[in-house]
């Protein structure tokens, strides 16, 4: 079973590299662009054949380690 | 008065902590992070500054993770002393031994140079060695140093005391190199046994090498 993580600044928390992406965009022509968020995508193959069981050690894994919860929210994606 | 100094891969600001508080007639002690245990007799743990694990996934995050830190965080929770330097008070942060996040840098630079920063608060361990308002020079060397934490964890900050320093200019006005909420670079946990700060007092204690302001902040552990 493959987990898709994706970790974002929550929303509220500057996110610079967004803004720097932005202007960069808007820069070069790419006017009609209003906002960018930069994010990390962590891809997680593992053991499990129950999507629950691995929804929730997933989830378990982004509040220990992918994440920081101070600033950072996530998604999780099963995939069989 | 002994000093453990605690060493990830890396690290890479380990010996200067350890030549810094030798020069004071401290012991000193490096401490492997694989170990599970923190040495008996020893009356301060610095976390110093580096780039523990190249700085993946966050500052200080897979740090986090090693044995040692189980250790740590029981000697900080029996009101152990502890200290963490740039990179250290990532890993404090990461562990949640001390409040807050520290972000990448505001534009998205490593800073690298002497800043000033003014004494906040006094009334510990540390810093009790200044004067209140007293205006330091100290170098920053950081890519993450972005001091994060929302409303109700700053009011709860100033509430306790727990605002150490913040960077300034020269004549004590306010100049965030980095982002930082306030201006904020360095806290204490609420009890004030946990230190964290982006700036290195180890980089600033020999006059000829640009400033000795640091060599108070490390006495300040000394005979207290």
């Amino acid at each position: 079973m493959k987990a898709i993580v994706n970790v974002f600044l929550k929303n509220g928390v500057l996110d610079s590299q967004g803004k720097a992406v932005l202007h960069a965009l808007s820069g070069h022509g790419f006017g009609t662009v209003n906002d960018v968020r930069v994010g990390k995508q962590i891809i997680i193959e593992m053991d499990e054949s129950d999507a629950a069981k691995a929804k929730e050690k997933v989830a378990h894994m982004c509040e220990e380690l992918l994440a920081n919860t101070v600033i950072e929210e996530y998604t999780i994606e099963i995939q069989a | 008065m002994k000093v453990g100094i605690i060493q990830f891969p890396g690290t890479n600001c380990e010996y200067d902590t350890q030549h810094a508080f030798a020069s004071l007639g401290c012991d000193t002690e490096i401490l492997w992070h694989k170990n599970d245990t923190i040495s008996e007799g020893i009356d301060l743990v610095v976390v110093p500054g580096g780039f523990s694990y190249g700085d993946y996934l966050r500052s200080g995050a897979i740090a986090k993770m090693s044995p040692l830190m189980k250790a740590l965080k029981l000697y900080a929770d029996n009101g152990g002393k502890v200290l963490g330097i740039c990179n250290g008070f990532q890993v404090l942060t990461e562990m949640g031994l001390l409040p807050g996040a520290l972000k990448r840098n505001e534009g998205l630079h490593f800073i690298s140079r002497h800043h000033h920063l003014k004494v906040i608060s006094t009334n510990n361990e540390f810093l009790r060695l200044y004067t209140k308002n007293a205006l330091l020079n100290i170098p920053i060397a950081h890519h993450d140093g972005n001091f994060y934490i929302d409303e109700q964890g700053l009011a709860e900050l100033y509430a306790n005391d727990q605002v150490l320093l913040k960077y300034t200019d020269e004549n004590g006005e306010i100049d965030n190199p980095n982002g930082s909420v306030d201006s904020i670079a360095g806290i204490c946990n609420k009890s004030k046994n946990v230190f964290g700060l982006m700036p290195h007092p180890e980089r600033a204690m020999e006059s000829l090498l640009g400033s000795d302001d640091g060599c108070r902040m490390l006495e300040g552990f000394l005979h207290a």
